[in-house]
């Protein structure tokens, strides 16, 4: 410690300075589920898509039915919990890369995933109404 | 924490180009998903209401304006998932020439124009 230095002196060592400031925090779980996600999602959104489409102007009852019967739910539910969970890595990393400041930066991240998780839990228990109340 | 460091490449001296408009567009499409999926959970939790206010929401979606929002999501959501492919693609190291990157684009921009004409035919002409 007797070197010339203006850094303040700590007692935590180099490495311990260092880690969790590199560019990858958690980048490769990130990264690696938000593909993993991706793939999931494919064959949920395909099949929700088109049995929407096939759907389109049903009447009540018939959404209801539709939505009540076990695959159906089980899908949808999967797909609304993997896909705001695959939105909610997404809009974070959009967040990181325009909001520089770090208060802004931690709020908006916070907000965001509040508001992701609140539509997942919504959407996932109004079909789970759904579908415990009209019976299987 | 203002250091004088280089600036990044200013995007706006660049001519656009398919690979940079498509990327920003798979950003915009999937915030756009993101934001639009509340549509989704409203008419969910009306679903799950039954009743008026079914009928309520389910004017809304039926209305001119309604319809034009559920094309634009039907396009973000077939643009968002070609795209998706294209990405997943590109992770496993397949179609990341310059031609691979290419014709991925072109595969995926009819793609979305077949589902954006589709789309037009469901909404508004059934
Ligand atoms: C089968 C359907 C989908 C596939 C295959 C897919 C694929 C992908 C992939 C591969 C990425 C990473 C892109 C990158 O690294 O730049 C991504 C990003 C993203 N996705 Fe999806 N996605 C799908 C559905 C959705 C849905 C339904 C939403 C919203 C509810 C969504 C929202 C986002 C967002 C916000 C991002 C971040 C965009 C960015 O970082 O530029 N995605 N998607």
């Amino acid at each position: 410690m007797s070197k010339n230095t203006s850094a303040p002196q700590s007692l935590r060592s180099p490495l311990g300075r260092a880690r969790g400031l590199g560019s990858s925090r958690s980048g490769v779980s990130h990264w690696w589920v938000q593909r993993l996600t991706a793939m999931g999602m494919l064959p949920l959104v395909l099949y929700c898509l088109i049995s929407f489409i096939l759907i389109a102007d049903a009447d009540l009852d018939t959404a209801r039915a539709w939505i009540g019967q076990p695959f159906n739910s089980v899908a949808m539910i999967l797909l609304l919990a993997v896909g705001f969970y695959h939105a909610s890595l997404g809009l974070q990393v959009v967040i990181e890369d325009y909001i520089s400041t770090k208060t802004r930066r931690i709020l908006t991240l916070a907000f965001t995933k509040m508001i992701m998780t609140a539509f997942a839990v919504m959407s996932i228990y109004s079909i789970l109404l759904i579908a415990l109340a009209d019976g299987v | 924490m203002t250091q004088k460091r280089p600036l990044s490449p200013h995007l706006m001296i660049y001519r656009p180009q398919l690979t940079s408009m498509m990327s920003i567009t798979h950003r915009l499409s999937g915030v756009a998903l993101a934001s639009g999926s509340i549509f989704l959970v409203w008419w969910l939790v009306a679903l799950a209401y039954g009743g008026d206010y079914y009928q309520m929401v389910q004017g809304i979606a039926e209305h001119i304006l309604g319809r034009l929002v559920l094309l634009g999501f039907f396009i973000a959501v077939s643009y968002h998932m070609a795209n998706g492919i294209r990405h997943l693609f590109w992770d496993f190291g397949i179609g990341l020439s310059l031609d691979g990157v290419y014709r991925g684009g072109y595969i995926v921009i009819g793609f979305t124009a077949l589902s954006a004409l589709a789309g037009i035919a469901i909404l508004f002409l059934a």
